[in-house]
């Protein structure tokens, strides 16, 4: 019945089809290579032409990294070493200057036997961004935690810190990780903590600091119970004001005269003392912590209906986005100064912080924008008609949604931003690219090395960024929901 | 007429009580200078069921969404069980917490499960507790034939199951009146029906339902009144026999004609 042919009038089919496999063609390599590489003249041409500029490459720039020498005093011993080993006229990499200085790219003139707080403070952080980045399977936090915890404690060892500093990191690294088996959920306080906890870590001095910031906390928290009483409305304005002004006016005066009673706290250590991939670090997180949440604020702005909210919006993004980031940072070192009250100490460190996040946070309200707008108008509709209010409608159905369009691009700012750390060199800070290079050369043993330190933070740049992008690319398939 | 009908309710079970569900009166609405809805009166009684037909661009879906306010109106009145729409957001939510809508496309919530999109409105805004809003929402998943689509997203559903996700959503609400807005216009022929028969269901347990719809053959199974609209005005509303076999005014025996004529 199935060979009727279509010329006669009538057809009708008793037994459907099954589903075939396809048909099997020529497989393997050969048709890889034939189809990808060599399909036509052109794409053959170009293949050779490709093949010519990597054999180019490599040939030029083989023998310099394969000459490399590993262990000399300074450049002049490296081209004795070269000329000795190679031959008079054989060029080679001097990566000794790397092995020599390695600790100054990582930390800059952070004191040598607090070397293990910047460790800990960046072993804490993964552990703070666990319940957030690594929250899919308890198998996945479990790897990055035990991972952290390992490579925290190999580089305490490596750089010989003080036993009993060792210790107490191993202790809080294990402590957290298993923290993370029992009670997952309290890393989520943790992670709410630790931006005071690393900055204590980091910069150390008085541990009222910090606490008096969480006082403000509690006082605003005080003020929106009492003032809720009255009005819900003006209840999470008087919270906001009460501990803005505890923190501006109050924080620190009062945790001077408290360490004055009763003194507690580590030893201090300044901002100048910043630098390498400590200070690019410190101001990357931070600006990316600091941005994201300022970036939805100005999206939700710039599409809100209200006109002056909107203007104001748009004022400031085109603003931040039409002048250079270096021309901000110079605000932040020299003008600022001249605003301020005479004798007032505002951390260079955080002056710069601000300006970053300002900077990266109108480049992400702008790709966030274009996130609600992909997003269609009957999910808006559809939250409305079922009686959510504005910001339940948008936490719970639109910027869930308006995100995940927008990781791409929110990662593409915050990789961008993160590089733009080294720009802080032309404030006088100590970046891992210029900064600390040249402070490396301006010693008469390093002088004239260019290359190969270079290589070694653009490698190091390069495997953070890398390692954000492929972060990103795993958070998209992991969010994707329409797949049967 | 259409096929995906194949029962109709009996008037006679059908109970319409004399409180007012709805009440528009001498509404008028504008997009830019296009005057699209123009002196609306219109009065629903708690349990009727109304259809809305009229060709495109008559207003009718433009009207049932200023009765939850997804439009504003700039004269007249509305005002729903009880309480009048204003520029006041409070009466706004509280109107739209008891007016469920479904739409054309759906809109479901596509990073939250059949579950989630269920439950979330009832926990959010009336803050029932989790669990309870679960079972609630399973028992309406069941109502319309769908519980072990719990767990999935709406990506994986087809659109008849969308659209009648969408109708559980909107009754996990406990509203008082449904609006219908083209519910099956996006659906293949095949999926009509089910869609169609959950909303018949639902009007045979007495729901105020108003419905804008091409499905002239739900009209006349379920409706207890047709309302023709035309130009932003309403051109004739009656029962639904002498809608279809005695319309008076000619604009509707046109539409008629072209509608069911093929």
């Amino acid at each position: 019945m199935s060979k009727t042919s279509t010329r006669d009038a009538a057809f009708f089919r008793e037994t459907m089809l099954p589903p075939e496999p396809p048909p099997i063609r020529e497989a393997g390599a050969v048709k890889w290579l034939r189809e990808n590489l060599f399909s036509g003249p052109v794409n053959t041409l170009l293949t050779v032409l490709g093949l010519a500029i990597i054999w180019f490459l490599v040939s030029h720039f083989w023998d310099w990294f394969a000459h490399s020498v590993w262990n000399a005093d300074s450049l002049a011993q490296c081209r004795e070493i070269i000329a000795a080993t190679w031959g008079e006229g054989a060029r080679g990499a001097c990566f000794a200057v790397i092995r020599e200085r390695w600790h100054q790219y990582m930390f800059g003139f952070y004191p040598p036997s607090l070397y293990w707080r910047p460790l800990l403070a960046f072993g804490l952080l993964m552990v703070a961004l666990a319940p957030i980045l690594f929250s899919e399977t308890q198998q996945i936090r479990r790897i990055v935690l035990v991972a952290t915890t390992v490579a925290t404690l190999l580089f305490m060892q490596v750089l010989g810190v003080p036993t009993a500093a060792f210790l107490l990191s191993a202790i809080v690294m294990i402590g957290a990780t298993i923290l993370a088996e029992r009670h997952a959920g309290w890393l989520l306080i943790f992670s709410a903590l630790y931006p005071l906890i690393g900055v204590f870590l980091l910069w150390g001095g008085t541990l009222w600091a910090p606490l008096m910031v969480l006082a403000g906390i509690g006082l605003g928290w005080l003020g929106w119970r009492l003032v809720g009483i009255v009005s819900p409305m003006l209840a999470v304005v008087a919270g906001i004001l009460v501990t803005l002004i505890w923190w501006i006016g109050f924080t620190g005066e009062a945790a001077g005269d408290l360490q004055n009673l009763l003194p507690l706290g580590i030893t201090s250590v300044q901002s100048e003392k910043f630098g390498g991939f400590l200070l690019a670090i410190t101001i990357g997180v931070a600006g990316i912590a600091l941005s994201l949440p300022i970036g939805i604020i100005l999206a939700l702005a710039r599409r809100s209906d209200m006109f002056l909210v909107t203007s104001l919006a748009v004022i400031f993004i085109e603003f931040i986005r039409g002048v250079p980031l270096i021309s901000l940072l110079f605000v932040a070192s020299l003008l600022l100064n001249y605003f301020l009250p005479p004798g007032t100490d505002f951390d260079i460190i955080l002056r710069v912080i601000i300006m970053v996040t300002v900077f990266a946070a109108a480049y992400m309200a702008e790709v966030i924008r274009g996130g609600l707008a992909a997003l269609p108008k009957g999910q808006y509709e559809a939250a409305d008609s079922l009686g959510l209010d504005y910001w339940k409608a948008q936490r719970l159905i639109i910027l869930p949604q308006a995100l995940k369009i927008s990781i791409p691009g929110i990662v593409s700012t915050f990789i961008g931003m993160f590089k733009d750390t080294t720009l802080v060199t032309f404030v006088g800070l100590f970046d891992p690219l210029k900064g600390i290079s040249d402070f490396v050369r301006a010693n008469f043993a390093w002088k004239g090395i260019y290359w190969e330190p270079f290589i070694f933070t653009g490698a190091i740049f390069f495997i953070i960024c890398f390692s954000m992008s492929r972060y990103s690319m795993y958070l998209e398939r992991r969010l994707q929901r329409d797949n049967r | 007429m259409s096929e995906a009908v194949t029962r109709r309710i009996d008037p006679s079970q059908m109970t319409i009580s004399d409180e007012v569900a709805i009440e528009v009166s001498s509404m008028n609405k504008w997009f830019g200078s296009f005057h699209v809805l123009r002196d609306i009166d219109l009065t629903v009684h708690r349990g009727e069921r109304i259809v809305i037909a009229g060709p495109s661009g008559s207003g009718k879906s433009t009207l049932i969404r200023c009765i939850n306010r997804l439009e504003e109106h700039q004269a007249g009145r509305i005002v729903v069980d009880g309480i009048e729409l204003t520029s006041d957001i409070k009466n706004i939510d509280k109107v739209r917490s008891e007016v469920g809508m479904v739409f054309q496309h759906f809109n479901l919530f596509p990073h939250l499960t059949v579950l989630e999109n269920c439950t979330l409105a009832p926990i959010w805004v009336r803050k029932t507790p989790r669990r309870q809003a679960e079972a609630t929402a399973m028992e309406y998943l069941e109502k319309v034939k769908i519980p072990e689509q719990a767990g999935k997203y709406p990506g994986q559903l087809s659109g008849g199951q969308q659209q009648r996700v969408a109708i559980a959503r909107s009754l996990c609400m406990q509203p008082k009146i449904m609006l219908f807005d083209e519910p099956t216009s996006a659906l293949d022929p095949e999926m009509i029906k089910e869609v169609l028969d959950t909303m018949i269901e639902l009007a045979e347990e007495g729901m105020t339902m108003i419905c804008v719809t091409h499905e002239m053959g739900f009209a006349q199974a379920v409706a207890n009144r047709v309302i023709f609209m035309d130009q932003g005005q309403i051109v004739e509303q009656n029962n639904p026999h002498d809608f279809f076999h005695n319309p008076r005014s000619e604009r509707t025996k046109l539409f008629l004609s072209q509608i069911l004529g093929h």
